[in-house]
Parts: structure tokens; C-alpha cells; sequence
């Protein structure tokens, strides 16, 4: 209902020609001309994080197809959403995260997936086939999964850190504490805490996660820009708000850390494909969507990336130290509690930054 | 001088001026009047900008909560400026007073850091502070040392990284090289005779450097202070990595606006903000200069 809403006023905005006064910075006309194989039928341009597709994967799909893959990498969705939303550069296939494909779906930036043409969707868990996020899958097929929880340094804890309480509302691990810099985690974790729904929160939920992280400030030693792993690792903090798949990579150098979702639940965040609009080979796109949710395929990728996957004939093909990991795949109560983050347009992210930093000059 | 001649000299002013000035023109002033007519929009949608005029985002940068924290970064880089001059004012006059050979070394030595990614040299900073650093490892080698002879204390490991006094350690590291250059500069067009008489007429070294030495370099101190400040008061990759949950600059701020809140507009009012009080500070630089010309 809301991606048809936002996206008439956006087309009766384009149909009045911009209505307003003065500039505007966008290439419509960029976008618009996507078509089929088009000049060099055999490349695909493809726009991915650092480290995440297996290692031979690529060089795989050129002998499987003939279709040459180049792979631009991007650091965070920031940076791939600022590159795409002045009109598409040619990529073809781009992996953002779940909070990324509702923005750019509700932006008109996404081509829908033509599902005739991904056969191999049967392999993706059933409950990744309806999220709340993209209802149908419509534009975007699951890539990988993650969830915020807590890692920890166990012989530096008093007891299993299994409560946001641990980071958010106590001293006792004085200057030892790490808290992710990113607003809308921060906040919405902290609402998490307090016993709100990650989705739909107030002006007057933020203002109270604020003031609490304002009186736990003193306790924190800092807020980190996604290294939490590191930090842990070598010793600067002993608890820390975190990705699973991240801890997990640092447990296997160091047998005293662990992590834990923490009873209130944790955030989960999924890393998916989509076509973004303006894509100049959307044949090779689909072909290429279709080959990386190969069970083969993706047991390959989960190999080497060692991310939690949501393709379920993948995981079946994966030894038991990777499926009955714990951590790459956490189960229990935190887990059952956890949710999804939602993209709820721009004045709550302007919300969240205002109250981030308010809190950090307070 | 003839036609010919003049209209020669004009084709090669127009042939060296004219890359330059294209280069100018095109990479940095039209991109800049793009951002600054950012500054005047406002978010129309979730990809586009609106340049409606509007005084709003300017109003929203001068809220206390945005004019402390751009009070606290010029603090910040007025006491990295104070710390670099105090440091490299010694370091440009040794400098200056080397020979030739020892002189291109130094000044190499100096120059070298540039050579490596800022990115790189501030991890490389973080391994030397953090708890289980280099630092914090040596003390407590040492500590321990000691410990074998009298009964101390174990060790606590000095709290080095995710302070304030971390973001100031790691700009004047950065800086450093901002002041001791053009402070070289200055001091090295220095006559020397004049401090020659100054000491043959029974003045102290100290009274020598005060009244002889800074009044004739103060052009290049001068442009030392202004050219480590301003990119001191931008710094936002040192605050965020060796800084605490109290370091945040202003750069920080104008940085998350272009990223995660994806307020361009407001991001760009902050910039402009920021660049007009540079320009005011070349403008007072400008000012001291000529009244000391006078």
C-alpha cells in the first residue's frame, strides 16, 4: 500500500514536470531506458560489499553462461544509494540491505523481479519468501541474513550478557562497553530495550531512548563505525553491540568471546539482490540472481563469506560446524523476539540523527 | 613594445592560465555552487532536492545545539594550531640552522608521513594507543621489570584511545606538518645577521627570538596558524576513530547529513557555514598582514 502511495505522488511530481520552482538534480531520463541483452549481451555489471561472494563464484558464471561479471564494491548502503540515486551508472545486479530495497523501492529506483525467470527461488526458506519489507519478494531475492545482538569477552562478564540492560542501562561494565554510531540502531534498540516495537516509534520513544543514552554516555567507552569485532578482540572493550556474522568471525581467532541476543530481541538486517531501474542487461541480471541462488552455488559463497545464508538446499550442503553454529545461526528467545528494521521515510531518520546528535554533544 | 609582441605574450599567458583556471572552474566552483545552492532547498522526495530559497536550513544550523558543537571543534583545532606552533616552531628554526645535507633530510623526514593514506596513519595510531597497544605494552614491560625489585601494584593499563585527548594527540600528529613548513619557509629567508647584532648588542636568546625572530617570520606563522586550523576544524576521520562518545566534531555532523540522514540540504548549509568562517579568518589574516606591511 505505501510503495503505491509514495510512488504516485512521486509520479504526479514527475508529470508536472517537477511542479516546483527552480532545480531539480535528477536524470529521469537516465532511468528510463532500460531494455533487454542491449549492446554487449555477454557483461553484467554488478555493484557488491568487499568480501561477499564466494571465490570462484564469478569466474563460475562466466563458464556456466558466458556472461562476463564486473564487480564495483560499495563500504555501506549509504554510499551505493548517494552513487544510484542521481540516475543509474549501469549496474545491473546490486545487493543492498532490507531497509535500502524499501527506500529505493519507494524512490522508483527497482525494476521487479520477473519470478518465471528465477526458478531457483525454491531454495530460499519459506520464511524469507514474505518479508514485511518487500511483501512477494517482489523486487529483491534474499542474499544473506544478520542480526544485532551482543559479543562478549566471557572470562570479563559476571554472567551471560543476555539483556540490552547490560549496554544500555548500567554501569557495571564501566568503560568497557561499545555501542554501534549508527542513529536508527542505536535508537531503535534502545526502544527494543524499553519494551517498544522496532517499527512505528513516536517522537516521544526517541526522546526517551535519548535521555537514557545521554545518562549512560559516562559508561561507554565509545561508539564504534561497525568494528566492534575489533575492538573486542583486542581487548578495548569486553562487551559490545554488534553483527552476528562479524563476532563469529573473530571467535574463531580468540575461544573466549561469545555472543548472544539479548532477551528483548535483537535488530535483523538481510542483505538481498535486486535490478535497479536503468539496468542496460536485465536478461543477464535475472540469469545471474537465478545462478547465485544455486544450492551449489550458495553453499560455495557461504564458504567463504561464513554469513548465515537464507537459502535453505545451500545450508542442507553445508558441514554441521557452519549449520549447527550457534552464533551464524542463533535460536532461543532472543531470536524469536527479534525484527526486522523498517525504512519509515525520511523525517524519522532525520528524528533519529537529531536525537544521535544531541546525545553525543550532551 | 609592438602588437605582434603583446599578442604573443597574451597567447602564452591564455596557454598556462587556462588549464588551471578550467581545472578551477569546472572541479571546484561549479561543484561548490552546486552545494551552495543545496543550501537554500530542501528534500523533495527521497531523491531529489528542491532549491526553493528557503533560509531554513541556515536557521536550523545556527540552534545552540549546532553552534556548541561547532564552539567545541573550534576549540579543538585552536588548541591542535596552539600545540603544532609551540612544537614546530623549535623544529622549523633547528630546520633552518642545519646544514644543506641535514637540512633536505629533515625536511624529507617532515614530508614523509603525506606519503601514506591519512586512513592508514590513524589505525596505525590506534594500534600504538589501545589498551593492549604499544604503548600501554612497553609500560607495562617495564612496570613489571621494576615489579621484580619492589612489590608493586599489577599493572592498569593507561586509558589512551576513545578520549578527547586522543582526537588532539592524533590532529597535532596530522598537522604537524601543516605548521613546520611554512614556518620553515618564513624563518628560512630569515637574515641572519640581524640576529647576529642582536646577540653582539647583549640581548638573550629568548629576547633575540621575541623581538627579532617572530615579528619578521610573523607572516609565515601566520599562514601556518590558518592553514593548520582550517582543515583541523573539518577533521572528521580522527574524532570518529580515536575519539569517545563525547569527540564528535562538526564534520562529523555535516558528514552523517550527505550519508545516513540523507539531509543534503541541512548538510550543505553546515559546509557553508563552515566556509564562511574561513573566509573570514583569511580575510583577518589578510587585514594583520597589511597593517603590519605599514
Amino acid at each position: 500500500m505505501q510503495f503505491e502511495k509514495s510512488r504516485n505522488r512521486r509520479s504526479v511530481l514527475a508529470g508536472l514536470g517537477v511542479a516546483a520552482i527552480g532545480l531539480s538534480f535528477t536524470t529521469a531520463g537516465c532511468s528510463e531506458k532500460s531494455g533487454d541483452g542491449g549492446g554487449d549481451a555477454n557483461k553484467l555489471n554488478f555493484y557488491n560489499w568487499d568480501t561477499y561472494i564466494g571465490e570462484t563464484t564469478l569466474a563460475d558464471f562466466a563458464k556456466a553462461s558466458g556472461v562476463q561479471v564486473n564487480m564495483s564494491l560499495f563500504a555501506t548502503n549509504d554510499e551505493m544509494f548517494a552513487k544510484l540515486k542521481a540516475g543509474n551508472p549501469g549496474f545491473d545486479v546490486v545487493v543492498p540491505s532490507n531497509e535500502f530495497v524499501e527506500r529505493m523501492a519507494k524512490a522508483d529506483m527497482l525494476l521487479p523481479l520477473d519470478h518465471s525467470k528465477i526458478p531457483n527461488m525454491k531454495n530460499i526458506a519459506p520464511e524469507f519468501l514474505n518479508p514485511d519489507y518487500d511483501p512477494g519478494r517482489k523486487y529483491s531475492m534474499p542474499y544473506t541474513w544478520l542480526v544485532i545482538g551482543i559479543g562478549y569477552r566471557k572470562s570479563k562478564v559476571a554472567a551471560t550478557p543476555d539483556s540490552w540492560k547490560w549496554v544500555y542501562d548500567s554501569d557495571l561494565y564501566k568503560g568497557r562497553i561499545a555501542m554501534m554510531s549508527e542513529a536508527a540502531d542505536l535508537i531503535r534498540l534502545g526502544a527494543r530495550y524499553l519494551g517498544k516495537s522496532l517499527v512505528g516509534l513516536q517522537q516521544a520513544d526517541i526522546d526517551q531512548v535519548r535521555d537514557m543514552l545521554i545518562r549512560q554516555k559516562p559508561n561507554v567507552k565509545t561508539f564504534h563505525e561497525d568494528n566492534g569485532q575489533d575492538l573486542l578482540l583486542s581487548g578495548d572493550v569486553d562487551i559490545v553491540m554488534e553483527y552476528n556474522g562479524d563476532i563469529a568471525q573473530v571467535m574463531q581467532e580468540d575461544p573466549d568471546l561469545d555472543f548472544v541476543i539479548p532477551k528483548e530481541g535483537g535488530l535483523i538486517n538481510s542483505d538481498t539482490l535486486v535490478i535497479p531501474k536503468g539496468a542496460p542487461r536485465v536478461e543477464n541480471a535475472h540469469k545471474f540472481i537465478n545462478f547465485l541462488l544455486d544450492a551449489e552455488v550458495g553453499k560455495h559463497i557461504s564458504e567463504t563469506i561464513l554469513y548465515p545464508t537464507p537459502n535453505a538446499a545451500a545450508k542442507a550442503l553445508m558441514p554441521a560446524s557452519y549449520r549447527d553454529n550457534p552464533v551464524v545461526f542463533p535460536s532461543g528467545p532472543g531470536m524469536d523476539a527479534s525484527e526486522y528494521g523498517r525504512f519509515e521515510g525520511p523525517e524519522t531518520q532525520a528524528a533519529f540523527e537529531e536525537a544521535i546528535t544531541k546525545m553525543r554533544a550532551a | 613594445m609592438s602588437d605582434e609582441g603583446w599578442r604573443q605574450e597574451r597567447g602564452t599567458l591564455a596557454a598556462t592560465l587556462g588549464p588551471p583556471l578550467f581545472w578551477l572552474v569546472v572541479f571546484f566552483l561549479v561543484p561548490l555552487a552546486v552545494v551552495w545552492a543545496y543550501s537554500f532547498g530542501q528534500n523533495a522526495g527521497l531523491t531529489d532536492i528542491r532549491i526553493s530559497g528557503t533560509f531554513a536550513n541556515y536557521a536550523r544550523a545556527l540552534e545552540p545545539l549546532y553552534l556548541g558543537i561547532l564552539a567545541k571543534s573550534i576549540g579543538m583545532a585552536g588548541l591542535t594550531t596552539l600545540i603544532c606552533l609551540i612544537v614546530g616552531f623549535p623544529v622549523a628554526l633547528a630546520i633552518t640552522f642545519a646544514d644543506d645535507r641535514a637540512k633536505t633530510w629533515l625536511l624529507l623526514l617532515v614530508m614523509l608521513p603525506f606519503w601514506t593514506n591519512l586512513l592508514i596513519r590513524t589505525y596505525a595510531l590506534i594500534a600504538v594507543l589501545r589498551t593492549e597497544g604499544y604503548v600501554n605494552w612497553t609500560l607495562e614491560f617495564l612496570w613489571n621489570r621494576l615489579g621484580s625489585i619492589w612489590s608493586l601494584e599489577p599493572f592498569v593499563p593507561l586509558d589512551l584511545l576513545h578520549n578527547n585527548a586522543a582526537v588532539l594527540f592524533g590532529l597535532v600528529y596530522v598537522h604537524l606538518p601543516f605548521m613546520i613548513l611554512p614556518l620553515y619557509a618564513a624563518l628560512d629567508r630569515l637574515d641572519r645577521s640581524l640576529i647576529e647584532a642582536s646577540l653582539d648588542l647583549g640581548a638573550g636568546h629568548f629576547r633575540t627570538m621575541m623581538q627579532i625572530v617572530v615579528p619578521i617570520a610573523l607572516p609565515g606563522i601566520l599562514s601556518g596558524i590558518l592553514i593548520t586550523f582550517i582543515p583541523a576544524l573539518g577533521a572528521y576521520l580522527t574524532p570518529d576513530l580515536l575519539g569517545g562518545p563525547d569527540s564528535q566534531m562538526i564534520a562529523n555532523v555535516i558528514e552523517r547529513q550527505f550519508k545516513r540522514a540523507n539531509d543534503w540540504p541541512f548538510g550543505a548549509a553546515l559546509s557553508f557555514l563552515l566556509l564562511y568562517l574561513t573566509f573570514i579568518l583569511i580575510a583577518l589574516q589578510a587585514m594583520l598582514q597589511r597593517r603590519q606591511a605599514q
